[in-house]
């Protein structure tokens, strides 16, 4: 509707300093197995939360037989707390499709589809625009970049309005026409995915990381971060702190050095990891965020120390209750359950045995639940009961 | 908001079928035309969709009530969802949703009586780093303050139609 983007503050990002289809130009350059062996060699993990090598991902694709595959950016991003993604579409979004089109080579796609958030159709225009530039290019279309063969095109699909279809197995689910539901896996996408073809689903970052690597060379990715998380990472920060915004930082940072940049010290806690992830108290501020210690899809959500801390429980399951696509039974009894549990923590009268036993089914849907939605949603409920026992202990009863 | 007459209807969802196709994966964006223009999917409009599409009725009514920006009931012309998720929690959201109630005079959940704007709550939008914040249809607005309200709700009650419907 408007052309408007909203723009956020933070620190510079390193994807300011790409220049566009350098990499993609590198890559063509290569052979399809080699363009995964670079993947692999940079060491680059899923930055969509759940950290999956993406070299691995790209050959288990390309190791299937299939006439027709796919490969999707998931730019669904839902998780609370989370905006890079929007970030990274309004500003490099030619990283992200040059990502796309390194990988549709790799795997041996003829076509990219992004699925975008209904929240964000503002966006829809402005990435149909570049899109169509790259086509006026010869960057998409037949014989990408003048490789013979090699024919490949991008399409924006639209979400509708549901966080639990920016789960993979969801987001394909939604794309052919049905509930958003999660699918039991195995098979995995990359096996059968979107009609049943093998199917690659990443992130809208780890596709821009894609690019930069390409265009920089693996040595170039492995010299930021750790070990076992290369590179760097953008976090999306906001909450209580003086500026809020999006940070690129390598991965290993602590949440300490973290909070300095962006103004938020005097903080209580901080939940890492949007509503599905952890809220970590002042007290061990020294963790680090990286795959190594806390892994995260970059939401950082400063809590002052004004802030009731149950209250941020709640917050979280309501979300959830209302998301929850009620597919499996652990998922869609287990958030009421717990977010009843808050409640009566926060007048002071849950009693114990209710407690343990609500404890007690939170557990069992981190196993049983299908998807990861119900799989993580009991992780601030656990972290803030054992984080700050103290302040929810001493709460006096309400009137 | 009256009913789309039936035969405007089929031939609205005729040329939708031309455009996206009669395959099952238009079902999604067919009905995000149709809500865009009609603002509601009704009975009628599901057993048309259902024929074009060669699928059963309920099928359609499945798909649409499970997404939140499609469901089967009756919208506004215009939808304010504004964000209840953390961040704009500690922004403020809970003043600028005491300003929307009483400027629209509605619940959350609820459409005006002159079925020009429905009220309702968002989870997290994106725009965590500018909060609180709200969508107005498809457009994002930041930092609202319970005195800006005013001037959203005038915007959304003099537009009689959605500029992109
Ligand atoms: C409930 C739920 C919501 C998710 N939402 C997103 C999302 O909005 N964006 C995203 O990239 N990944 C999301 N994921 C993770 C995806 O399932 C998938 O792992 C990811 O897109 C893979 O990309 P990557 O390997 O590049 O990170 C979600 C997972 C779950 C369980
Ligand atoms: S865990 Fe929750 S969201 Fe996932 S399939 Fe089960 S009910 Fe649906
Ligand atoms: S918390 Fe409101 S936009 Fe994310």
């Amino acid at each position: 509707m408007s052309a408007r983007t909203i723009d956020s503050q933070g620190n510079a990002l390193t994807y300011a300093t790409i220049e566009p289809d350098v990499g993609l130009k590198a890559a063509l350059a290569m052979s399809r197995a080699d363009i995964i062996d670079t993947v692999s060699e940079s060491g680059l993990k899923g930055r969509g939360g759940a950290g999956f090598p993406t070299g691995m991902k790209w050959n288990f694709c390309a190791a299937e037989k299939a006439d027709l595959k796919y490969i999707i950016c998931n730019a669904d991003e839902g998780e609370p707390g989370t905006f890079k993604d929007r970030v990274i579409l309004s500003r490099y979004a030619d990283l992200v499709f040059e990502g796309m089109t390194i990988g549709g080579r790799a795997i041996g796609a003829t076509l990219g589809i992004v699925y975008l958030r209904a929240e964000y159709t503002y966006l829809r225009p402005h990435l149909n625009e570049v899109i169509k530039k790259r086509r006026e290019r010869g960057l998409l279309g037949r014989s990408v970049m003048g490789v013979d063969g090699f024919d490949f095109d991008i399409i924006v699909a639209m979400g509708a309005g549901a966080y639990v279809c920016g789960e993979e197995t969801a987001l394909i689910e939604s794309l052919e026409g049905f509930r958003g539901e999660p699918r039991n896996r195995p098979p995995f996408p990359a096996v059968a995915g979107l009609l049943n073809n093998p199917t690659v689903v990443n992130n809208v970052e780890t596709l821009a990381s894609v690019a930069a690597i390409f265009a920089r060379g693996t040595e170039w990715f492995r010299a930021f971060g750790t070990d076992k998380s290369t590179g760097y990472k953008l976090f999306s920060v906001s909450g209580d702190c003086q500026k809020p915004g999006v940070y690129e930082f390598p991965w290993g940072i602590t949440i300490a050095d973290l909070l300095k940049e962006v103004g938020g010290e005097g903080a209580k806690a901080v939940q890492i990891g949007g509503a599905s992830g952890v809220c970590v108290p002042a007290r061990d501020f020294a963790r680090r965020l990286a795959f190594e210690d806390i892994p995260t899809g970059g939401s950082v959500m400063v809590i002052g120390p004004q802030r009731d801390i149950l209250h941020v429980a709640e917050n979280f399951l309501e979300f959830f209750v209302e998301e929850s696509c009620g597919q499996c039974t652990p998922c869609r009894l287990g958030n009421p359950q717990m977010l009843k549990a808050v409640r009566l923590l926060e007048e002071g009268a849950c009693p114990p045995r209710f407690l343990a036993d609500v404890k007690a089914l939170a557990e069992t849907m981190t196993v049983a639940s299908k998807c990861g939605l119900g799989q993580t949603s009991p992780s601030a409920f656990l972290s803030i009961l054992e984080g700050f026992e103290d302040e929810i202990r001493d709460r006096a009863p309400s009137a | 908001m009256a009913a789309p007459q039936t035969e405007a209807l089929r031939a609205d969802i005729g040329g939708l079928v031309d455009r996206l196709g009669p395959g099952r994966a238009s079902l999604v964006p067919i009905l995000q035309d149709i809500k865009r223009r009609y603002h509601e999917i009704d009975a009628e409009t599901m057993q048309v969709v259902a024929e074009a599409l060669d699928i059963h009725p309920v099928e359609v009514y499945s798909v649409a009530s499970f997404y939140a920006f499609l469901g089967s009931r009756p919208q506004g012309v215009h939808v304010i969802r504004l964000c209840g998720t953390l961040s704009c929690d500690f922004a403020g959201k809970d003043a600028v949703a005491e300003a929307l109630r009483r400027e629209l005079g509605v619940e959350f959940g609820e459409t005006t009586a002159d079925g020009q704007v429905t009220l309702e709550w968002a989870s997290c939008i994106g725009m965590c780093d500018q909060g609180p914040a709200l969508l107005v249809d498809d457009d994002v607005h930041t930092r609202v303050t319970p005195d800006d309200v005013r001037a959203i709700v005038a915007a959304c009650r003099a537009d009689q139609r959605r500029a992109d419907a």
